[in-house]
């Protein structure tokens, strides 16, 4: 029984870090900020959904389907609203979200706004786990390459990347669109692990929650992202005993990282084996080592 | 023809509503260039004063509503100090006060489902409902006085904007920032006066809002619709929000009385998208040439 509850964190965990990851290259490293990936994420789950139950396809496709379907979506909202700036970019990607949600809520074909039950519950831990390691391989393969260095020289001077010959408009689409794909897979994957789908589920809430994770984790880490998911996600399971007061405490916390830790846990910084033996040898001076080296590190 | 009239009235009435509370989303927009998600809880702590000040203590309707635009002011100030000054001594990116201000929303919503509890309340009823008949056509007194109570509510702001000092100072410091700051005005103090009179505003939609409708922890969601208003009218301008506001309350009664109430949102969502791509700055919004 309290296995059974933990496994069901971690898969959420494992859920829910497929999304960030892809919002984290959207927001960390190209600049742009969303209020509605949760919609990526509800079409993705829909798409899964529907390609299950009333398609009968294998499990895998039809999650990879959702993920496509998402980033089919993302290149028309991309269209429509990439060249919006700041606050408008936001508030744009903020109506997407709430109006795809006002849509679900009334297709009936997919239960409306009452929800749709009975979906197949595929979505295991390992499944999960295997999706979470590709995520990950793949964005920092995306990230080391000429395409990831455009995509971060868009968010540190949009205007002299166009400059050097950058094309800002593409990047930003390329950078929306995976972002897009992996909130699709984490929504298929979502919907054959609750067996229950709800337009409810993919409120703007979800979306700020998704954000809120990234900066948590710190802009521009993934490795920020990974352990900022771990912590948040857990959080409320841990507070569970307090009921209500932990959606408050949820709430004062994000004031608080905001107002005391604004580069987030990482700090833009990343995990890597070298920075942590730099950390143990700082933290546990070797006393052979330092005649010679003089602190060489 | 009658029906049009009774639906033009209702929109209009809700409208106001509206406009009482976009334009505190516009009066910070305007200082502070990013959108104040917080008001929504500001606005639901209104509406639970009012309920309060009315059903418990049983006060007379406008002392009530006068004392709930008063508090909520000062929430409205509390949440500035703590969720934004601190930002903004430290020059933090818009982003940092939208990802604070939903904290405090958060935050806000939850603190009352935990102590009050997420039921509906419904008012007490302070004027009866008995209809004005005029002609064919007929008026809630509740409608009527919603619009009257917000329309003066508006006109004093506007006295106080464009005809006091403080005004003055507003307008200057809504301009430039930095160059108020070196004429002497002292921006702090108008940050905290802005935000409180947006509060005041908000208190007062949200008695009105709560008078009309019920009370619950998650009303603010619904003034996320003052806020599309506020966009649709052009984020940062006083009539634009005004004008942004009375119009969706129009398209929304026309769309829920003619076709059906469940397209109503998406409607007003449709609608923020279709202005946003259309024309970003809203209809009455400066254009800025963006200095990247």
């Amino acid at each position: 029984m309290d296995l059974y509850y933990i496994k069901g964190i971690l898969i959420l965990t494992g859920i829910n870090m497929i999304a960030v990851l892809g919002l984290s290259l959207l927001t960390g490293f190209t600049g742009l900020f969303s209020f509605g990936h949760a919609a990526f994420m509800a079409i993705g789950a829909y798409t899964a959904a529907t390609m299950t139950v009333k398609f009968g396809l294998p499990f895998i496709p039809a999650i990879l389907i959702g993920g496509i379907a998402a980033g089919l979506v993302s290149i028309i909202i991309g269209r429509l609203t990439l060249n919006l700036k700041g606050d408008y970019f936001c508030i744009a990607t903020l109506g997407m979200g709430e109006a795809i949600k006002l849509i679900l809520d009334n297709v009936q074909y997919f239960g409306g706004a009452r929800g749709w039950p009975g979906i197949p519950l595929n979505t295991t831990l390992l499944i999960v786990v295997i999706f979470d390691i590709l995520a990950v391989i793949v964005l920092i393969n995306i990230i080391n390459s000429r395409h990831g260095r455009n995509m971060i020289a868009i968010r540190e001077e949009e205007l002299a990347s166009q400059i050097i010959g950058i094309n800002v408009f593409k990047y930003k689409m390329m950078s929306l669109i995976i972002s897009a794909v992996y909130a699709g897979i984490a929504g298929g994957l979502f919907a054959h692990y609750m067996g229950f789908l709800q337009p409810k589920m993919f409120q703007l809430i979800k979306s700020t929650e998704l954000t809120i994770i990234v900066i948590f984790g710190g802009l521009g880490s993934i490795s920020g992202s990974v352990l900022g998911t771990a912590v948040l996600t857990a959080l409320p399971e841990i507070l569970r005993d307090f009921s209500e007061w932990r959606f408050v405490i949820y709430g004062a916390a994000v004031i608080f990282i905001m107002v005391a830790r604004p580069q987030g846990l990482m700090g833009g910084q990343e995990f890597t084996f070298q920075g942590l033996k730099r950390l143990v040898r700082r933290v546990i001076p070797q006393k052979k080592t330092l005649p010679h080296s003089g602190g060489g590190n | 023809m009658n029906e049009f009239l009774q639906q033009l009235i209702n929109g209009l009435s809700i409208g106001s509503v509206y406009a009482l509370m976009a334009v505190g989303y516009s009066l910070v927009y305007s200082i502070m260039n990013f959108s104040n998600f917080a008001h929504g809880g500001v606005i639901m702590f209104g509406a639970y004063f009012g309920y309060f000040f009315l059903k418990s203590l049983g006060l007379p309707f406008y002392m009530a509503l006068l004392l709930a635009g008063g508090l909520a002011a000062i929430l409205a100030v509390i949440v500035e100090k703590i969720a934004y000054s601190p930002l903004r001594r430290r020059n933090a990116p818009f982003l940092y006060y939208i990802i604070s201000a939903m904290g405090a929303s958060i935050f806000m919503e939850n603190i009352v489902v935990a102590t009050i509890g997420p039921t509906f309340l419904t008012y007490p009823n302070v004027i009866s409902v008995e209809p004005i008949k005029l002609g064919n056509l007929s008026i809630g007194r509740l409608d009527l006085m919603m619009f009257i109570i917000s329309a003066v509510s508006l006109i004093l702001l506007v006295y106080i904007i464009d005809y006091t000092k403080v005004g003055k100072a507003i307008q200057a410091t809504a301009y430039n920032m930095k160059a108020s700051a070196l004429m002497g005005i002292n921006t702090d103090l108008i940050i905290i006066i802005v935000f409180a009179l947006g509060g005041a505003l908000a208190g007062i939609a949200g008695v009105l809002f709560g008078m009309k409708y019920t009370v619950y922890p998650q009303i603010g969601n619904i003034t996320l619709k003052s806020f599309i208003a506020a966009v649709f009218g052009g984020l940062g301008s006083l009539p634009g929000a005004v004008i942004g506001s009375v119009l969706l309350g129009l398209i929304e009664t026309l769309v829920s009385g003619y076709f059906s109430s469940q397209y109503r949102d998406l409607i007003s969502f449709a609608l923020l998208i279709f202005i946003l791509i259309v024309r970003p700055v809203g209809l009455m919004g400066k254009v800025v040439e963006d200095k990247a």
